[in-house]
């Protein structure tokens, strides 16, 4: 991990990123060209005004949105047989770039977004659920029940497990939330406004809790217009009329 | 997995799904019920149907029929002997049957059949049919038991009851009559009653006796009713004395040979010969067997001589009778010749016909067949066999039908033949019942499309309700085919249950149908299934497992057509615009 520090390799990047959206026939530029870089556990603050496309590009960069014009990368760490390479992720076949929701990225929502007729323990598993077939699931059962309740223990919600979303409030149900993020053993953690829906003691835990994550060595990119929160962050990346501007040197300084 | 777990959990929390499920259970609940009901009635009419017109007919196009029964019969045997298990040679020819009431004859068109019983039975069973055979049953209580016992071959003798009501209307009627010669005040009140039938009023002032003006002039107002006849109750004219003029030969034990001259003048004018009667009287013979029964012997069909009746103080719908067993009618008919000329005669009615059928118990009337070849001059004396129109083939299996209809057609050509299976008799009948059915499921299915639209309309309130779930999921990494296969695993689901849960209703509907009937009866008051009125005991009912099946998965296949739509809305949401959606 200090290894990352010292020497900060390239996690996730953009290269001219431009996302132009239609509303009633008059196409709105968002993006205009983003080029960003997240190293390798890194906690990233993206900050800006409102409607200034911060969630937007946290949407291109978790793939739940394609770029009209620019590239998202991905760079993958060196193995053994193969050596360290970046992809193009954005152009991905869409079974491809489920997968990679799936599996590298974890989201985190403002208001949550727990599917409302699961418990706190089916919501947690409920990408290992995407993941396996009936029967794959099936066998996996018991070790995937455990990895939930390890996780959910983590977060500080075990007391909670047979819980509706709707019993739970607003800072425990954030934590199901990043407790589903985290089944998957993802590498990039995307967090849209996390705290923007709780009061700020309950924010304040749940970014130490991010905090902690990333200390474990998970990259967080954290969309937020709290400057407050942005400072806890590594590095700031403000978005202004849909370009980035670095403020890494201000937050070093 | 998850596209299992939240269909199912989706189908436990969203109240709004029952309603479909209820409209699909409810349509497939319908279908089952109807189709059952109708197919048991179908099936019921087809036996019925099959059992009267016998497996294989070979009818000939003349009138006048073919001569020598035997011969055909030996024909068919030496043809098709393999299959054929029972021949009957029968006379079938169209006429009119007379009978009188309120005093007026009444005539009926008919088909007149010649058969012998115990030939015809083998045929077509006719005990079933018979009234005398069956017990009278009235809100399930026994309120005549059967006049005869099961193993009793049918045959033309008069029951012991029928006998009794003949002697009974039989003495009424001299006695009326003797009033009215003693007391020649009675006279006018014949009058209107002789108006109404100028053609087979004798002469009242006929030297010949008084008792043929009695015979003729019947005392239909007479106050006194026949016994058991609920109609004098009721008010109603019950009409019991039909004219009763005697031909010569009235030896109820020995009627079928009947004397040349007789025949000859029967066919000659046969009605003449009713009329006037003295020419051969034997007055001694004809006193001591007054109430003998006539040589002609009829079982008449229940629909020419029934009504319904409603009472109209208690709503009561009953059944009248017009016609009773020992009761006399008229027959006419055409003789044999060409042309044709009419040929009238009395006969006694033995039995009452009734098959279910109601286009045959109001069209049929069966005779005894050497009486009505006599009539119709069908009879050869001196061969002392008569001529005949229609063979009734009975199979050993009716499988065979359509390969002894071949065989058959070659030795009865088809310009003077007809050959054909009952099926082929009834075609059109038949084929109307099957295009009924057919109708009649077509309509019934809209029905579950219906339901099948109303899944439509509420699986797109789903997937609006659930955008942000949706959003969720793809944010997740499921695929925009899993999305859509929740729902149509949702819709399968619905159907599912909506389908099994309406098999089952709709089965032990069908099932309990009778008993449904009589809560149904207790609550309104009045019967919804009249066995008087359909002739059967019970609600006929025949439930098709294939037929089953069917409806169960056209209403799984519609519950899943129906989401389909929705799904594929749901699996093109945008993840971004369904996350944004509140």
């Amino acid at each position: 991990m200090t290894d990352h520090l010292s020497f900060p390799q390239p996690h996730l990047s953009t290269v001219a990123l431009e996302r132009t959206y239609l509303k009633a026939q008059v196409r709105i530029p968002v993006l205009r060209g983003v080029e960003m870089t997240v190293n390798r556990g890194e906690f990233l603050a993206i900050v800006g005004q409102s409607g200034s496309g911060k969630s937007t590009l946290l949407h291109l960069m978790g793939l739940l949105d394609q770029p009209n014009i620019g590239e998202v990368r991905l760079h993958v760490e060196a193995t053994d047989d193969r050596p360290a390479e970046s992809l193009r992720i954005d152009n991905l076949p869409p079974a491809t770039r489920d997968a990679l929701r799936n599996r590298v990225f974890g989201f985190i929502f403002q208001a949550y977004h727990l599917l409302p007729e699961l418990t706190v323990l089916e919501n947690v598993q409920s990408p290992l659920m995407i993941r396996e077939s009936v029967l794959g699931y099936w066998k996996n059962r018991r070790e995937y029940r455990d990895r939930a309740c390890e996780i959910i223990d983590r977060v500080g919600l075990s007391h909670r497990l047979k819980h509706r979303p709707s019993e739970l409030s607003g800072g425990e149900m954030q934590r199901a939330a990043i407790a589903r993020s985290l089944i998957s053993r993802p590498e990039i953690l995307l967090a849209d406004e996390p705290t923007g829906n709780l009061d700020s003691q309950t924010g304040r835990d749940i970014m130490s809790l991010l905090k902690s994550l990333n200390a474990e060595g998970l990259t967080v990119i954290m969309v937020t217009h709290d400057d407050n929160l942005a400072a806890q962050a590594d590095r700031i990346i403000r978005l202004a009329n849909g370009r980035s501007v670095d403020l890494a040197s201000e937050v070093a300084a | 997995m998850y596209k299992l777990l939240l269909s199912t959990r989706y189908l436990r929390t969203r109240f709004i799904a029952l309603a479909s499920i209820v409209s699909v259970m409810l349509g497939v609940a319908t279908m089952i019920v109807v189709n059952s009901v109708m197919s048991g009635f179908s099936s019921e009419m087809r036996t019925r149907i099959h059992a009267i017109l016998a497996d294989v007919s070979v009818e000939t196009n003349s009138l006048n029929g073919e001569p020598d029964a035997q011969a055909q019969i030996d024909l068919v045997n030496q043809v098709a002997g393999d299959y054929v298990e029972h021949v009957s040679a029968t006379v079938e020819v169209f006429g009119l049957l007379h009978f009188r009431r309120g005093g007026q004859w009444i005539p009926r068109p008919v088909t007149l059949v010649g058969i012998d019983p115990a030939a015809e039975t083998l045929v077509s069973p006719l005990t079933e049919n018979l009234d005398s055979y069956r017990p009278v049953e009235q809100d399930g209580v026994i309120i005549r038991p059967a006049l005869r016992s099961s193993d009793e071959r049918p045959s033309w003798k008069l029951t012991d009851e029928a006998l009794a009501y003949r002697k009974e209307w039989k003495a009424r009627q001299r006695r009326f009559f003797d009033g009215w010669n003693t007391n020649p005040e009675a006279e006018p009140m014949l009058e209107p009653l002789m108006d109404g039938e100028p053609a087979f009023a004798p002469e009242p002032a006929a030297e010949d006796g008084p008792r043929f003006s009695a015979e003729a002039g019947t005392p239909s107002l007479a106050t006194e009713q026949p016994i058991g006849s609920t109609a004098a109750s009721t008010g109603i004219i019950q009409t019991d004395a039909t004219d009763a003029a005697e031909p010569e030969i009235v030896n109820a034990a020995d009627f079928t040979p009947l004397v040349e001259e007789q025949t000859t003048r029967s066919a000659d004018n046969p009605f003449e010969g009713d009329m006037l009667p003295t020419q051969v009287f034997d007055e001694q013979a004809a006193e001591q067997n007054i109430d003998a029964p006539l040589p002609g012997r009829l079982y008449v069909g229940a629909g020419l001589i029934e009504y319904m009746r409603e009472d109209p103080r208690t709503g009561k719908v009953s059944v009248e009778r017009m016609v009773h067993p020992g009761d006399d009618v008229k027959i006419s008919t055409v003789s044999t010749g060409s042309p044709p000329e009419p040929t009238h005669f009395f006969a006694t009615v033995t039995d009452i016909y009734k098959s279910g059928m109601s286009e045959y118990d109001s069209n049929l009337v069966f005779c005894n067949l050497e009486y009505l070849q006599q009539m119709r001059g069908m009879w050869d004396p001196q061969s002392k066999s008569g001529a005949i129109t229609t063979l009734k083939i009975r199979l050993k299996d009716y499988d065979d039908a359509d390969k002894v209809v071949s065989l058959l057609q070659n030795v009865f050509p088809p310009h003077l033949y007809t050959v054909r299976t009952w099926e082929q008799k009834q075609g059109p009948l038949l084929a109307a019942v099957d295009i009924e059915a057919a109708i009649l499921n077509v309509l019934l299915f809209l029905i579950i499309a219906v339901a099948g639209f109303g899944i439509l309309a509420i699986f797109f309130m789903i997937v609006v309700e659930k955008t942000r779930d949706i959003g969720i999921l793809k944010a997740l990494g499921a695929s925009s085919r899993g999305v859509m296969s929740i729902f149509l695993s949702y819709g399968l689901a619905l159907g599912m249950v909506g389908s099994g849960v309406g098999v089952v209703l709709g089965l032990l509907f069908v099932r309990y149908i009778n008993e449904i009937e009589g809560v149904l009866a207790l609550i309104m008051g009045r019967k919804v299934f009249d066995e008087r009125i359909y002739y059967f005991p019970a609600i006929p009912t025949q439930v098709n497992a294939f037929t089953v099946a069917w409806v169960a998965l056209g209403a799984i296949l519609i519950a899943v057509l129906a989401s389909v739509l929705p799904a594929r809305r749901a699996a093109r949401l945008h993840p971004v615009q369904a996350l944004r959606y509140e």
